[in-house]
C-alpha cells in the first residue's frame, strides 16, 4: 500500500517532528511511504482569500505530485479538507482535471481517520502517559467527521486518561488569515479556548491541527503558562520518551 | 465604520463581554436538546427536507407570488410590491395618509428594520410602538437589534431597569418578572389605542394567500387583530407553496430558534375581518420587499435566500458569540448578516464582513435549512478580490506565497530563512513575542517559535544517511523488523 504523507506547510516549517511522527506511524502501520520531495502548501490560504487562481495553481502542483500514490495522508483536517472537499470545486466543468481532482479527493485521508479506518492500526507505538484533553479542528470534524478516530486511538495507549473540555467542538478562532486580520478577536476566542482547557486540568491539550496549535500555544504562553503542553495527535500517538 | 474597530469596541465594553460570556451557551443548549428530543437522525432528514422544500419554492418564486397575490386578493386583502426600501416605505406611509392613521403598534419584523421603517413613520407623525419586548427595549434605548430573534440580548437587567425607569417615570424595579410586567402595562395602551398593527411575517402560504407570524409573546396577535389596519411587511423570499410546507418549517424553525418543540404563538392569518367575524382588521395589507432579492436568484448566491431568519447561525458562530451583534453594523447580524449585508448594500460597502469570520463551519451545521454560510462567504472574498476590494498589499501577499509555493526551490530557500529569523527573533522560553510588520497576531498572542530546520531539510539529511538520493519522489521501504 503506497501512501504519500502530504506534509503540510505549516507542519514543515514549524514543525517537522509531526511529520517524522506521521511517518512513523504510517510505518508502523505497514505502508509504504512516499514523501513527494518538491510538495509545499495545497493553496488553502488562497482559497479562503478568494485567490481561486493561486489554489487552483497549487491544487495542480498537488494532485501531480501525489498522482500516483494509493493514499493520502495529512497529519492535518484542514489541508486534508482542502484537497478532499473544496479540490473538486476549484476545476468546475473541466473534464479532465475535475475527474483527477475528484480521485484525488476520493483517495486522502486525515491521519487519524486513516489510521483507524483504512490500516486500522491497533498498537501504536507510543510510551505517552498523563491526562489529556482534545481539540476538535473545524474542518477535520465539520468537513470530514473526525471526531472519534483521535479518541479512540488514545484509548488505546494505556497511560492515557482523556478528561473532555466544555465547548471542545468549538472554533479556537484561528480561521487561516482571519488570525492575522482580526488578532484581537481571535485571541479573544484563543482565550475562551484556553480556559476550557485549564478548567480540565489536563497537562496536555492534544489537537490535530498545526493552526489551531499556534494559536492556542501562542495565546498559553501569553497568558504566561508554559507548563501545558500542547501536542498534535501523531506526536502522542508515537510518543517515545 | 467597519467591523474591526466596532469589534474592538465590543471586546473592551466589559459589561457586553459579561452578558456575552452567559449567552454563549444558552440558545446552543436547547438547541443541541430539542434536537435531541426530536431525535437526531430525523432531525437532520428534517433539514434535508426543509432545504429542498426552500429550493423549489425559490425554483418557481415568480409563480407561488403571483398564486400568493390572487389567493390573499380573493380573501379581501391588498398587495403591494416594493422593489426596494424606499417603495416600501412609501406605500406603509401612503396607506396611514389614506386611512388616517397616527400610531401603529409593531411585532418583530427585521425587514421592517432594513427598510428603516420607524424612522420614516415618525418623521410623517406616525407613532410606532415596539411591542416584542425586546425590541421595545432597543426601542426606548434607541438601538439597533443586535439579534434578529433577541434584539436586546446584549443588555443585562439593570440596563433595562435603568432604561424603565427613566421612560416610565415609575419607581426603580430590577426583578425580570416585574419590570417585564410593567412594559406590559405600558404596552396595554398603545394596544388599545393603535390605529395601525405592523407586522413581518414568518412565511407566506401561496395556496391560501395568508401570513404566518412565529412568535412568543403574543404581541403578534394583538398586533395584527386589534387596529384597524393590518400591514404585513415581508421579503418576497418567505413564499411557501403550502400550508402542509409551513408545518414542515414549523417543526424546524423553533427548535433551531430557542430549541423550542413549537413557538408559544403560530398565528396564520388570512385577509380582514369577514362579514361573519368578530375580530381582525378592517383592511389587510401585504408590502412585499425585494430590495434586492430577485437579483440572486438563478445565481451562486441564491443558497441564501432559503434563510428563514432563526438566528442558530448566529448563536452557534463563535465570532458572534465573542463580539455580539452590534460589530456587523447593520440589522442582520452572525454569518447570515456577513452574507446579507454585502448582498443588500453592496459588496464595497461591507469590505470586511465577509472575512470576519473563521469558516469554522459551526452555522452550516446548525443551519435548518442547510444554508453553507462558509462557501457563500467564501465566494463573496472572492467576488472582493475579482473586483479589486481587497488591499492591494494582502493580493500581492498571497499572490508572491502562491509564487515562492508553485517554485519549490525557492519555496525551500524562503522557509529555510524564514525558521532562520524566527528563531532570532525567539525568546529563551520558545516563543516570539513581537515581530516586525505583524498585522495582528501578537496583539494577544506569542508565536510558538519553529524548530531548528524544516521537515524538508531535515528529511532530505535523513534520507542522504540512508544513502536514497536523487528522485523526486523518495520512497522509503516498509519497516525492516
Ligand atoms: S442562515 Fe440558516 S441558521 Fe442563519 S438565520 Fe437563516 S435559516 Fe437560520
Amino acid at each position: 500500500m503506497r501512501v504519500g504523507l502530504l506534509v503540510t506547510c505549516l507542519v514543515d516549517m514549524m514543525r517537522p517532528r509531526i511529520g517524522f511522527s506521521a511517518l512513523k506511524l504510517l510505518e508502523s502501520a505497514g505502508c509504504e511511504v512516499v514523501v513527494p520531495a518538491a510538495q509545499t502548501c495545497c493553496g488553502q490560504p488562497g482559497w479562503n482569500s478568494g485567490d481561486r487562481a493561486s489554489a487552483r495553481a497549487l491544487a495542480e502542483k498537488l494532485i501531480d505530485e501525489f498522482e500516483g500514490c494509493d493514499f493520502v495522508v495529512a497529519p492535518s483536517g484542514s489541508c486534508a479538507g482542502m484537497v478532499k472537499t473544496h479540490y473538486p470545486d476549484l476545476f468546475p466543468g473541466e473534464g479532465a482535471w475535475l475527474e483527477r481532482a475528484e480521485r484525488l479527493a476520493a483517495r486522502t485521508w486525515e491521519l487519524t481517520d486513516f489510521l483507524t479506518n483504512v490500516v486500522k492500526l491497533d498498537s501504536p507505538p507510543s510510551r505517552f502517559t498523563g491526562t489529556v484533553t482534545y481539540h476538535d479542528s473545524c474542518s477535520g470534524l465539520r468537513e470530514l467527521g473526525v471526531k472519534q478516530q483521535p479518541r479512540r486511538l488514545l484509548a488505546k495507549l494505556p497511560g492515557v486518561r482523556l478528561k473532555e473540555m466544555n465547548g471542545c467542538e468549538t472554533c479556537c478562532g484561528f480561521g487561516g488569515t482571519f488570525s492575522v486580520k482580526f488578532g484581537e478577536v481571535s485571541a479573544a476566542m484563543a482565550d475562551a479556548k484556553c480556559e476550557h482547557i485549564l478548567a480540565t486540568g489536563a497537562d496536555v491539550v492534544v489537537l490535530g491541527d498545526l493552526g489551531c496549535m499556534l494559536n492556542i500555544e501562542g495565546r498559553l504562553r501569553r497568558r504566561g503558562d508554559n507548563t501545558t503542553r500542547v501536542l498534535h495527535i501523531a506526536e502522542v500517538l508515537s510518543y517515545e520518551k | 465604520m467597519h467591523f474591526k474597530q466596532r469589534a474592538g469596541s465590543a471586546l473592551a465594553d466589559a459589561k457586553l463581554q459579561s452578558v456575552m460570556k452567559r449567552f454563549g451557551s444558552g440558545f446552543v443548549e436547547k438547541r443541541t436538546q430539542a434536537r435531541a428530543a426530536f431525535g437526531v437522525d430525523l432531525f437532520e432528514r428534517l433539514r434535508d427536507e426543509g432545504a429542498k422544500l426552500r429550493d423549489r419554492g425559490l425554483a418557481n418564486l415568480d409563480v407561488w407570488l403571483l398564486r400568493f397575490e390572487a389567493e390573499a386578493l380573493r380573501r379581501g386583502a391588498t398587495v403591494l410590491w416594493a422593489g426596494d426600501t424606499a417603495e416600501a416605505r412609501e406605500h406603509v406611509l401612503r396607506i396611514c395618509r389614506e386611512h388616517g392613521l397616527k400610531k401603529a403598534i409593531k411585532s418583530k419584523s427585521m425587514v421592517s428594520e432594513e427598510a428603516g421603517l420607524n424612522d420614516a413613520l415618525e418623521a410623517h407623525g406616525v407613532q410606532p410602538v415596539e411591542t416584542d419586548l425586546g425590541e421595545y427595549i432597543i426601542q426606548l434605548a434607541k438601538e439597533p437589534p443586535s439579534h434578529i430573534i433577541a434584539p436586546a440580548i446584549h443588555k443585562d437587567k439593570e440596563q433595562v431597569s435603568d432604561l424603565f425607569t427613566e421612560h416610565h417615570r415609575k419607581p426603580r424595579l430590577t426583578d425580570i418578572d416585574e419590570l417585564t410586567r410593567e412594559a406590559r402595562v405600558m404596552l396595554r395602551e398603545h394596544f388599545l389605542s393603535a390605529d395601525l398593527g405592523i407586522s413581518g411575517g414568518n412565511f407566506l402560504i401561496a395556496e391560501t394567500g395568508s401570513v404566518a407570524i412565529v412568535t412568543n409573546e403574543g404581541n403578534g396577535r394583538m398586533t395584527t387583530t386589534l387596529p384597524r389596519v393590518h400591514i404585513a411587511i415581508t421579503g418576497i423570499e418567505k413564499v411557501i407553496p403550502t400550508l402542509e410546507d409551513l408545518s414542515l418549517l414549523n417543526r424546524l424553525l423553533p427548535r433551531s430558534a430557542t430549541g423550542q418543540a413549537i413557538s408559544n404563538y403560530v398565528s396564520v392569518l388570512t385577509g380582514p375581518r369577514g362579514a361573519n367575524d368578530r375580530e381582525g382588521p378592517e383592511h389587510m395589507v401585504f408590502v412585499l420587499v425585494d430590495n434586492g432579492r430577485t437579483d440572486f436568484l438563478g445565481g451562486e448566491m441564491q443558497e441564501m435566500l432559503r434563510c428563514i431568519r432563526c438566528g442558530a447561525c448566529m448563536n452557534h458562530c463563535p465570532v458572534y458569540q465573542t463580539v455580539g451583534g452590534h460589530a456587523y453594523g447593520w440589522v442582520y447580524p452572525g454569518p447570515m448578516g456577513s452574507v446579507l449585508t454585502p448582498m443588500f448594500n453592496g459588496l464595497e460597502n461591507a469590505l470586511d464582513l465577509p472575512q470576519a469570520a473563521t469558516l469554522c463551519g459551526a452555522c452550516h451545521v446548525a443551519c435548518p435549512v442547510k444554508i453553507p454560510l462558509p462557501g457563500l462567504l467564501r465566494k463573496l472574498r472572492e467576488k472582493q478580490v475579482e473586483q479589486r476590494l481587497r488591499p492591494r498589499t494582502e493580493r500581492a501577499a498571497i499572490r508572491l506565497w502562491a509564487f515562492a509555493a508553485t517554485r519549490p526551490w525557492l519555496y525551500a530557500l524562503g522557509t529555510k530563512l524564514a525558521v532562520r529569523v524566527l528563531r532570532m527573533l525567539s525568546s529563551s522560553t520558545g516563543v516570539i513575542r513581537r515581530i516586525p510588520f505583524d498585522p495582528g497576531w501578537t496583539l494577544g498572542r506569542d508565536i510558538p517559535a519553529p524548530e531548528r530546520k524544516t521537515f524538508r531539510q531535515l528529511y532530505a539529511e535523513q534520507r542522504s544517511e540512508r544513502g536514497n538520493q536523487g528522485s523526486p519522489v523518495t520512497r522509503i521501504g516498509k519497516p525492516s523488523s
